[in-house]
């Protein structure tokens, strides 16, 4: 059985997120976006490679959609409206209410800036999203009969997952994207302790460890604070969703805290009706920000007010949110365009921002400097630039320790840059032994996964297995990671026992393998149990035996007769011998596994064969029988024993 | 597995209550409260409702005047002086205490409902199961049981502290005086129920009660002991109610409580997951008041009119049927309240609305104001409650939780209720007490009151039932109960108008056989009232009856446990074959663990594979001949010697390379040797001329 993994986006690179992965004739693509930097055929992954017919119904069980950013999803509404994909398409709640506000605001991107023929329209995205289901955390979906998915909280924004996949036997997790710390919206991602057959992870950041978010939000916070102190105006350009509500919350907070009365604005009503998403999907966020709600919404914003056009160039100090991100076109650019000359006034660009955006240009000025904002214009830059690079990202610490803990038998990394990837391979396959791929776009990559055969075992076997003697295993605590990883406490306490050899497989045509109990075994044969027992009654040297003390019952028992005592020398000699083993001493004869040992005080032992006749003299006799599976052993013992001398006194 | 029914309850307040043994684990499904049995009590003859009309500051505690006022109230409203005048007592399982609660693995809470009774045993020493509910469930059973404490202590405020030891009424004495319809609720028909009485737990105890639940999303799956996988799995009678999936290595268990096809509230309920189990314990009720209930519309079970009716489109009957008409009978149900509550207003009454189901409140404030917008009537509506507020928020915030017309509404971009607006316009006023001073202020007749308790004896409904009950023009809407009678005594003679409602419960009889035959499970534990129903149609599974407080035991699924092995322990399997009776026996190699409520056989140390098994086990007898051949080919002096009679023991003396004896009987070999290469050929040869492995 294998599990192959087409990567159509995302390999070697971040953007257009797409991977589709065939289990046991299952095929699920996980993910669906497009590629921010690139306008042409390459912005979206190459579906033809899924099915050159575009039958995409029958070519696919399901899509998945981890989170709500356009890299994962951007070209769901043109793959269902326009290639014509009809099938099932799961996601999270929230991701399910946000992102037709995602893909919306990227719709007007595309055709307000760049004057492009629209790829979807509107209509097409409503109608998208009515082919979705949405899904809980935690909750074991059944696309088919065979294939079951469940979804599991990914931090990095609100709604993100990362996706579990079953097909018969064999099991993979897609990550997404994530984030092993958690925020102050969000919480650390958690998953369950999982048999996986394969991995997939982003590696945005690949070989970066990443230091504490609270220097850079207070810095953050300091800058804002002093620019409208002076009577200067804060720019903020953002997406309608993630970032815009995690910065939101934490000026709404400052504020109060601070007793500041500057308005903070919204730029259009689709943030306003964000942070209404927001409040209703509470219970997505972090620990700490539910267990406020219950007094008050965090996302209900105590300072906020919405925007209008006339306020750009009124009076006075003022934050404002305005969408869309990077400054790459829309009613950001055109507040960026009156504010950017003054000097009082502060532009904060939280997070990346593409080539040839005006955000990305003005990230390497330096002020004063002029920028060229579109072939005409450009735009003499005073105002201060505060550049807020946290993001939601796992660092690769983070990645290190989910597969550690996962410990799936492969990996596959996607969704970051290439030289680092490798270098990230590298680590997995040295430090955690785990073979790794990051394949580039279009590649694929086959994986053989577990395979279990279908058995019945008997009721006695089963009871002979598991009790009384089975040792629990561990599972290994691990104080180290700083996140939270779920033990799944109780599921994987494991029983182990080697007693399983008790049992026999029974094969025939046309029926499951039957598992029974050895005993069993011999009524289904209708056969018997021969018993095989090798024997040897050994001579054991004792110096101080006065002769012939055996053959005269008359006499005064010596006490080196006493069996007891005889025995239990044996036992003290053989225990130093024998510490890898465990010696059973009942009194009457010694037991090590099948092999038992007692003195024989008879006068002629059928056992009794005498190799070296010459060493009988000192000698007392102890029978030792075993079974055959134990003859290595047995012959060790007798080795030792025949180089004994059982000193009594 | 063995199934007790410990109560069947009756209906939606009061759900079934079972302990099933499974695969040894004992199980308890819910753990509820009889609350309508708070009945016998007599309610609080405490006169708050005349504050009303002062809009007045209140009294608190009581004077001495104000007492005897009480009392005069209370004889001008008997007959119900054969009321229990005490602080009320609340009636939990009887047949509960009857089991050692140590002996309780696992608790199953199915809806809100079913836990009220929980903390009467998580506060005992020995308690130590594992609760499994969902997140919305013990939500909503939280806010009941904090409302319930909440009540109750406001009528302990005028019964003073808790006398220790029993209550006077529950002396025999005073029980002997009680009117028959009493005794029958206070001692249950068969007069064994007083045990089952308990005094009110504390909120210390709720808490407790709650720290020991484990919080589940649908579908999610709970492993208990590494034996049990446990889901719950939406049931639609209630936001956050569930059926239950008990997946164990001898079978899976569906546990089906009453369920709701089409709800308007919650999430519906999700059949598609019970499918193809071993056995389906049908715990849905409904079924059985229809068997009562609607006797002439169905004639008898065995009558083949009624099988030819359904049976005949037995196999086409389409999924979506089952939940058709559901939807529409509930909104018209809901739309007929709601022309009442227009005339009610209209005509200058108020409007009293006791109903505890989150679920049906909801949606009943949702389309009351909806009406009344659209009439253009502007009554205030009131919600009292001391959860209130509490429920309201929390409604607001639980998209995952609600039904797909609401989840809907929600992806389009408006909230999911309206009641946030509604407060704000201020249309609707929460409060969490009736006299609160927040309150008396903004009160305004005529008007809508959403408010508990649904049992008529505790909370805000006691005083405005007394207010409004003498005034023909105002409106009190309650579900359907049998016991309604006794339920208004205290308030007799009413002159308010009643409207009596039932909201769908469960699944109805004409859907249960078509529901059974979609889920096709392999055997069915149905109450003994619908057996006859259910064995008529000759189904393909297999039925058994159980009723209150008898042990059913149910046959044994399969002698044969699933198992999985896998692929490299299994490619052993077949290197190491040995054909006997035409059948390949191999020895098993492995390590057996328990995953999920699975048997898997893996090798996580591959060493495990290459050891040798133990005992080598040795089939039917050694030939002596064989072994004789063999032993010569390996260069053996040997001499053999057979004795007759009845033992047939065979010797074979061996005297080069070494000396040894081998002694051979029909059921036994034994071989006498001192020196280990001697020994181990002899140990190839038996082994070489022997069926042994
Ligand atoms: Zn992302
Ligand atoms: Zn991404
Ligand atoms: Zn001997």
């Amino acid at each position: 059985m294998t599990i192959d993994c087409l990567v159509l986006g995302a390999g070697q690179e971040v953007g257009k997120s797409c991977v589709v992965v065939t289990i046991n004739g299952k095929r699920i693509m996980f993910d669906c976006g497009m590629h921010m930097g690139h306008s042409d055929h390459q912005r979206y992954p190459d579906f033809s490679l899924i099915s050159e017919s575009g039958d995409f119904d029958n070519a696919l069980s399901c899509i998945i959609i981890t989170h709500f950013h356009l890299d994962h999803i951007g070209a769901l509404p043109y793959f269902t409206e326009v290639c014509g994909y009809n099938g099932p398409i799961y996601m999270t709640y929230p991701t399910k209410a946000l992102a037709p506000l995602m893909l919306e605001d990227y719709r007007r991107v595309l055709v307000d800036r760049r004057g492009e023929k629209e790829q979807f329209s509107s209509e097409n995205i409503a109608d998208c999203m009515k082919k979705v289901t949405a899904v809980d955390l935690k909750q074991t979906m059944l696309v088919d009969r065979d294939l079951q998915i469940r979804a599991y909280y990914a931090g990095h924004v609100l709604g993100a997952a990362m996706f579990y996949a079953k097909v018969g036997d064999a099991a993979m997790v897609y990550t997404g994207d994530y984030n092993m710390t958690a925020d102050r919206h969000l919480g650390a991602a958690q998953i369950d302790r999982l048999q996986l057959d394969l991995v997939i992870t982003e590696s945005t950041y690949a070989t970066t460890i990443r230091d504490s978010k609270y220097v850079r939000e207070r810095e953050f916070l300091e800058a804002i604070h002093k620019c409208v102190d002076s009577g200067g105006k804060v720019l903020i350009p953002a997406f309608a969703l993630g970032r815009a509500q995690e910065l939101c919350m934490l000026l709404d907070d400052y504020w109060e805290r601070m007793n500041l009365k500057v308005p903070i604005y919204f730029s259009a009503g689709l943030t306003i009706q964000a942070n209404m998403y927001y409040k209703v999907l509470i219970n997505w966020a972090s620990q700490k920000v539910k267990n406020l709600s219950a007094t008050r919404n965090a996302f209900d914003f105590k300072n906020v007010h919405s925007f209008e056009r006339s306020m750009i160039n009124a009076p006075g100090p003022c934050v404002l949110f305005a969408t869309p991100g990077m400054l790459s076109g829309g009613f950001s650019l055109e507040v960026f365009k009156q504010w950017a000359p003054c000097e009082q006034n502060l532009i904060v660009l939280p997070g990346y921002c593409l080539a040839e955006t005006v955000g990305h240009k003005l990230m390497r000025a330096k002020p004063p400097a002029r920028i060229d904002v579109d072939k005409s214009t450009q735009i003499d830059v005073r105002c201060q630039i505060h550049q807020l690079s946290f993001s939601p990202h796992t660092d690769s610490k983070g990645i290190m320790d989910l597969i550690r803990f996962l410990s799936p038998k492969n990996v596959i990394l996607v969704h970051g840059e290439k030289p680092k990837m490798a270098s990230l391979k590298e680590r997995i396959e040295s430090d955690l032994r785990i073979p790794c791929y990051y394949p580039a776009n279009n590649e694929s990559q086959r994986i053989e996964t577990t395979h279990y055969i279908k058995a019945e075992a008997s009721k006695s076997f089963l009871q002979s297995s598991l009790s009384p003697n089975f040792k629990f295993l561990k599972t290994i605590s691990r104080a180290d990671t700083g996140f939270v990883l779920n033990e799944r406490a109780e599921s994987c306490v494991q029983v182990c026992d080697d007693r399983v050899a008790e049992g026999a497989v029974i094969m025939q045509k046309d029926q499951h393998p039957k598992i029974v109990h050895q005993n069993e075994l011999m009524d289904i044969l209708e056969a018997e149990n021969h018993k095989v027992q090798v024997a040897y009654c050994c001579p054991v040297c004792v110096p101080d035996e006065p002769k012939n003390v055996a053959l005269s019952p008359g006499e005064d028992m010596h006490p080196v007769l006493d069996k007891c005592s005889l025995l239990h020398l044996l036992y003290t000699k053989l225990s130093n011998g024998f510490q890898d083993v465990t010696i059973l001493n009942d009194g009457d004869r010694l037991q090590i596994q099948s092999f038992t040992v007692s003195p024989c005080l008879k006068e002629k032992c059928p056992h009794r064969i005498h190799v070296n006749p010459d060493s009988t003299s000192e000698a007392v006799n102890f029978c030792c029988t075993w079974s055959m599976e134990d003859e290595k052993l047995a012959w060790r013992v007798i080795s030792s024993m025949k180089n004994l001398e059982l000193k009594t006194r | 597995m063995k199934l007790t029914c410990l109560s069947e309850g009756r209906g939606y307040y009061f759900p079934p209550c079972h302990i099933v043994n499974i695969c040894g684990f004992r199980v308890l499904l819910d753990c509820p409260l009889d609350l309508s049995a708070l009945a016998v009590f007599s309610p609080l003859p405490i006169v708050i409702s005349s504050l009303l009309d002062e809009k007045a500051s209140i009294h608190s505690g009581q004077s001495s005047s104000n007492s005897e006022s009480v009392r005069q109230e209370v004889s001008e409203l008997l007959d119900s002086k054969k009321l229990i005048q005490a602080e009320p007592w609340y009636k939990t399982v009887k047949s509960l205490q009857l089991w050692s609660i140590y002996s309780i693995d696992v608790v199953l809470i199915s809806s809100p409902m079913g836990m009220l009774g929980l903390p009467f045993l998580t506060r005992l020493k020995d308690f130590r199961a594992k609760i499994y509910a969902t997140e919305a469930a013990s939500r909503l059973g939280k806010l009941m049981m904090e409302d319930l404490i909440s009540m109750h202590m406001e009528l302990r405020q005028f019964y003073g502290p808790e006398e220790s030891g029993c209550p006077q009424w529950m002396t025999w004495e005073k029980l002997e005086l009680l009117p028959r319809a009493l005794k029958d609720i206070v001692l249950g028909s068969d007069r064994t129920e007083l045990g089952g009485w308990m005094s009110i737990y504390s909120a210390a105890d709720m808490k407790g009660c709650m720290e020991k639940v484990q919080f589940l999303k649908y579908a999610e799956e709970a492993c208990y002991n590494g034996s049990l996988t446990i889901k719950a799995l939406s049931s639609g009678l209630e936001i956050g109610a569930c059926n239950w999936n008990i997946l164990s290595p001898k079978g899976n268990i569906i546990y089906l409580s009453g369920s709701v096809f089409a709800s308007a509230t919650a999430t519906s309920f999700d059949y598609k997951a019970l499918e193809d189990s071993d056995v389906l314990l049908y715990s849905d009720f409904a079924a059985c008041n229809d068997v009562d209930g609607e006797k002439n519309d169905f004639p008898p079970a065995t009558g083949s009119s009624y099988s030819s009716n359904i049976g005949s489109c037995w196999e086409t009957i389409p999924e979506s049927w089952l939940d058709s008409d559901e939807y529409s009978e509930e909104m018209e149900k809901v739309s007929f309240i709601c022309s009442c509550v227009l005339d009610t207003i209209s005509d200058g009454g108020s409007v009293l609305i006791p109903i505890g189901r989150p679920g049906v409140m909801l949606q009943l404030l949702e389309n009351i104001s909806l009406s009344l917008e659209s009439s253009n009537l502007k009554v205030p509506i009131y919600f009292v409650s001391s959860v209130a507020e509490e429920l309201l928020a929390f409604s607001n915030i639980i998209p995952e939780w609600l039904s797909s017309q609401l989840q809907e509404r929600f992806c389009s971009g408006q909230p999911l209720f309206t009641h946030i607006q509604l407060s704000n316009e201020k249309k609707l006023f929460v409060s969490p007490a009736i006299h609160s001073s927040k309150f008396l202020t903004s009160w305004q007749e005529p008007c809508i009151v959403f408010c508990p308790h649904w049992s008529l004896r505790l909370g805000p409904v006691f005083h405005l039932l007394q207010r409004w009950c003498a005034d023909p023009n105002s409106l009190l809407i309650i579900e359907e109960r049998a016991d309604i009678k006794l339920a208004l005594l205290p308030f007799e003679p009413m002159s308010m108008k009643v409207l009596q409602c039932s909201f769908i419960s469960g699944i109805k009889l004409k859907k249960a056989i078509p529901l059974l035959k979609i889920l096709q499970p392999k055997h069915v534990l149905v109450p003994e009232s619908l057996r006859p129903h259910i064995s008529c149609w000759n189904p393909k599974f297999s039925v058994q009856s159980f009723s209150e407080n008898e042990t059913v035991v149910v046959p044994k699924l399969k002698a044969f446990a699933d198992m999985d092995i896998a692929m490299d322990v299994a490619s052993e399997l077949l290197i190491d074959t040995k054909m006997i009776e035409g059948k390949n026996i191999a020895r098993l190699k492995g390590e057996l663990l328990i995953e999920q409520g699975k048997y898997r056989c893996v090798v996580r140390n591959k060493q495990v594979l290459s050891s040798q098994v133990r005992p080598l086990l040795f089939v039917g007898r050694v030939d002596l001949d064989s072994l004789l051949m063999a032993l010569k080919k390996m260069g053996m002096k040997v001499a053999a010697q057979s004795s007759g009679g009845s033992e047939h023991v065979s010797l074979i003396f061996i005297s080069e390379p070494s000396e040894a004896l081998i002694e051979v009987t029909s059921t036994q070999t034994t071989i006498s040797v001192g020196d280990e290469t001697t020994a181990s050929l002899i140990s190839e040869a038996v082994r070489s001329t022997s069926v042994c492995f």
